[in-house]
């Protein structure tokens, strides 16, 4: 057979993959509705930032000071006044409901002490069974009790002031976005390059139409080539959709080179594929493929690749893991050229170690894949 | 009730069959929650700090020490420039740049108020605001520190001092996995059971048993509770093995009635079932069914509480949390192991869940078809 012909049959066979996959509504829905989803969900839903936070004050003072430090509180926009505690007692009814989530004790007599120029002690008392809620809560807390007493007792008039100007680069407004987008894409196309393609390959397998396939006069390569471009090329389809929602819809911007970064999603997509393919040519059918790119793809990449939590903060075990999971160095590289602008020659070393996960594991399924099926 | 004691059998043998799912309801439970409630916190341990000391004066040189000193601190490097500086932090080797502008140490003996300068990387917020927080308290401290040196050759203004005593309750030494191990049991017992569920009949439906089962005289509801029965002791199994395995490892306090827990874990199963055979009623390939599954599975995780609090969400966004069973698991298992809540206290949750129950299996056993 001539390489013509065998290209004409080759030609064909996408075709046939990509009618299959347009001609399934629900999937295609799911292809382009779960990446819409899952950006518009991190960009408005999941934000750490608190807004109007319940706090309960337990007031023993119930003077002019302690009423005009709850109304401070208040008055920041992060507090509300949640209820007014009268005893001891109702705290902890009122944690354990789970209503309470803060709690304020003034001291009885704190505006003769406070002016009095003695001691004063105030409670906070948080429900630490969602640490980071106490955490956060009690930072808010804290600096708006000390901004009323430093108005109170007009401090701060001192000439031997260190004052420090910060400035946040990158991210001036906080946005949560800005630290979801990249993330999100790397996921998205994860998800829908590696684990469609081996769920792909494992149903030809289950239901026996593999063997059908191989007695074609396409090479093996050229089938599984045949069977992944039409998900290549979807899942990059995906991955622009997210940059222009992300950019349209919560104003993150692409600061470097926009060429660059969609070369670098195509070489993401491949070392996803590989994986994908991988995971088929172990698995036998649709449930084992599935499992197998739940716990060995999805859960390790949203959880040790920084994508979420910070990995310089993770027990050092956790922080090698993380360092051998493609999506750490694509979601680093992403942030380098969406956010910091930074060019080429700043992320060499984590565009180097990709090129060489994708060509490692190419090999991989290769070998794999002539073992399993010739 | 004899058909559904054989339906049941049948669905038992296929499990027992099925190689994958033993280990899948053993091993991968510890693993996960070894990993994730390891991983996911966000508590700020390590900030890689760049000082640029244009100063070089004894008061700035205290100042670097007192950083150094802080284990929270990393110091990256101490360039001579601030773009040199840049650099590091555009490389994300640096995460703030700390700029001590010449003549520093002249300004403060003069009481001129000098200005230190912050760059803080803020891609990541949450890091951005509580890194710099933390240099912004040793800066402080260490202001204190000098203006009692300076204040004694000064009057001393005498004043109130406000104590602020925190006290965590329910977690003093604020454990992380106390709070997470929990709340990802939930999240796995949920997600496992879910997916499987979703993956039943569609698979029966691709492999062509279906017929076989529907030429049979077995009723809608023997054959929805005959696939819900099965699925839901795997749920309780997967829950006992998981609490078991959070007790060990992590040691986290049981400080409520574990059988109320059980109890609730029951009803919730059934929803949850009961949403997996609806997706698995609507799907003609695995792979839909699969995908349907994770969508859901996906916004259920990142909206249940799980790694980011409710009360940290919009209002509109809370409100979507009440048809999410994940939620309703986290909260309950949070409020039963930590603050030992009563089933008083867990009502609510008990009552969206028995209704998220019952509208997702009336559904389920509405939509099953016993024709092709």
């Amino acid at each position: 057979m001539s390489s013509i012909s065998i290209l004409k049959i080759f030609w064909a066979f996408v075709k046939k993959e990509i009618y299959h996959i347009l001609r399934d509504r629900r999937t295609l829905l799911i292809l382009f509705g779960m990446p819409l989803a899952q950006v518009l969900i991190f960009g408005y839903a999941v934000t750490n930032e608190f807004k109007d936070a319940a706090i309960d004050v337990l007031d023993h003072a119930k003077d002019d000071a302690s009423r005009e430090l709850i109304y401070h509180l208040q008055s920041s926009g992060n507090f509300s006044l949640h209820k007014m505690l009268h005893s001891e007692a109702e705290l902890e009814d009122s944690f354990k409901e789970g209503t309470s989530k803060l709690v304020m004790v003034i001291p009885e007599d704190f505006s003769s002490d406070l002016y009095g120029s003695k001691d004063v002690t105030i409670q906070l008392l948080a429900d630490g069974s969602d640490p980071n809620n106490a955490n956060t809560l009690v930072q808010y807390a804290t600096v708006m009790i000390n901004s009323f007493v430093k108005d109170k007792l007009h401090l701060g008039s001192n000439p031997y002031q260190i004052n420090v100007a910060s400035r946040m680069l990158y991210n001036p407004q906080l946005v949560s976005a800005y630290n979801f987008v990249p993330g999100t894409i790397a996921i998205i196309l994860l998800i829908i390059s590696a684990m469609l393609t081996s769920l792909t390959i494992a149903r030809e397998k289950e239901l026996g139409t593999m063997e059908i396939l191989l007695v074609s006069p396409l090479p093996p390569l050229l089938i599984i080539l045949g069977k992944v471009t039409p998900y290549a090329f979807l899942s990059f389809v995906d991955a622009v959709l997210v940059l222009i929602v992300g950019y349209f819809v919560f104003e993150v911007p692409v600061v470097g080179s926009l060429f660059l970064l969609l070369l670098i999603c195509l070489l993401y997509v491949v070392t996803a594929l590989s994986l994908g393919t991988l995971i088929s040519t172990v698995s036998k059918t649709q449930q084992d493929a599935m499992m197998r790119s739940l716990i060995g793809l999805m859960m390790p990449s949203m959880i040790l690749s920084g994508f979420i939590f910070p990995l310089t903060s993770m027990p050092k075990l956790l922080f090698y893991l993380g360092h051998i999971i493609p999506a750490t160095y694509f979601i680093e590289i992403l942030k380098g050229v969406m956010l910091r602008g930074v060019g080429l020659h700043f992320i060499i070393t984590e565009v180097c170690v990709l090129i060489g996960m994708t060509l490692f594991l190419l090999m991989l399924t290769w070998k794999n894949f002539k073992t399993r099926l010739e | 009730m004899r058909i559904l004691g054989y339906l049941i059998q049948k669905e038992f043998i296929q499990i027992v069959r099925n190689k994958a799912l033993l280990p899948m309801m053993t091993i991968l439970p510890i693993v996960q929650l070894i990993l994730l409630s390891n991983a996911a916190s966000n508590e700020i341990k390590d900030v890689r700090v760049v000082l640029v000391d244009m100063d070089q004066s004894e008061t700035s040189r205290l100042l670097v020490r007192k950083i150094t000193a802080n284990d929270r601190f990393t110091i990256v490097d101490a360039p001579f420039s601030q773009e040199q500086g840049m650099e590091l932090l555009q490389a994300n080797k640096a995460d703030i740049i700390l700029e001590v502008p010449s003549n520093f140490e002249k300004e403060y003996i003069r009481g001129e108020q000098p200005e230190l300068q912050m760059l803080v990387n803020a891609i990541n917020g949450q890091q951005a605001t509580v890194g710099s927080g933390y240099l912004n308290n040793v800066i402080r401290s260490f202001n204190q520190d000098i203006m009692r040196e300076v204040a004694v050759r000064m009057r001393q203004v005498g004043g109130a001092q406000v104590n602020i005593v925190t006290r965590n309750w329910y977690n003093p030494e604020i454990k992380y996995n106390h709070f997470m191990a929990p709340g990802i049991l939930a999240e796995i017992t949920a997600l496992l059971t879910i997916v499987l569920s979703a993956m039943n009949v569609v698979r029966e439906r691709e492999i062509g048993t279906i017929e076989q089962i529907n030429v049979t005289p077995i009723q809608k509801w023997q054959f929805i509770l005959g696939k819900l029965i099965p699925f839901l002791c795997v749920g309780l199994v997967l829950l006992t093995v998981g609490l078991t395995a959070a007790k060990l490892i992590f040691d986290i306090p049981i400080r409520g009635n574990i059988p109320l827990i059980f109890f609730y874990a029951i009803f919730n199963l059934i929803a949850v079932l009961g949403l997996g055979l609806l997706i698995s009623n609507f799907a003609d390939t695995q792979q839909q069914a699969i995908f349907v599954a994770f969508f859901f599975v996906m916004i259920f995780i990142l909206m249940c509480g799980l790694f980011t609090p409710i009360d940290s969400m919009p209002k509109w966004a809370q409100l979507l949390t009440i048809p999410n069973p994940l939620a309703h698991f986290i909260s309950v298992s949070r409020k039963v192991l930590m603050k030992g809540s009563g089933l008083a206290d867990v009502k609510w949750e008990f009552i969206y869940t028995i209704m998220l129950a019952i509208v997702f299996n009336s559904l389920a056993i509405w939509s099953y078809r016993k024709q092709v």
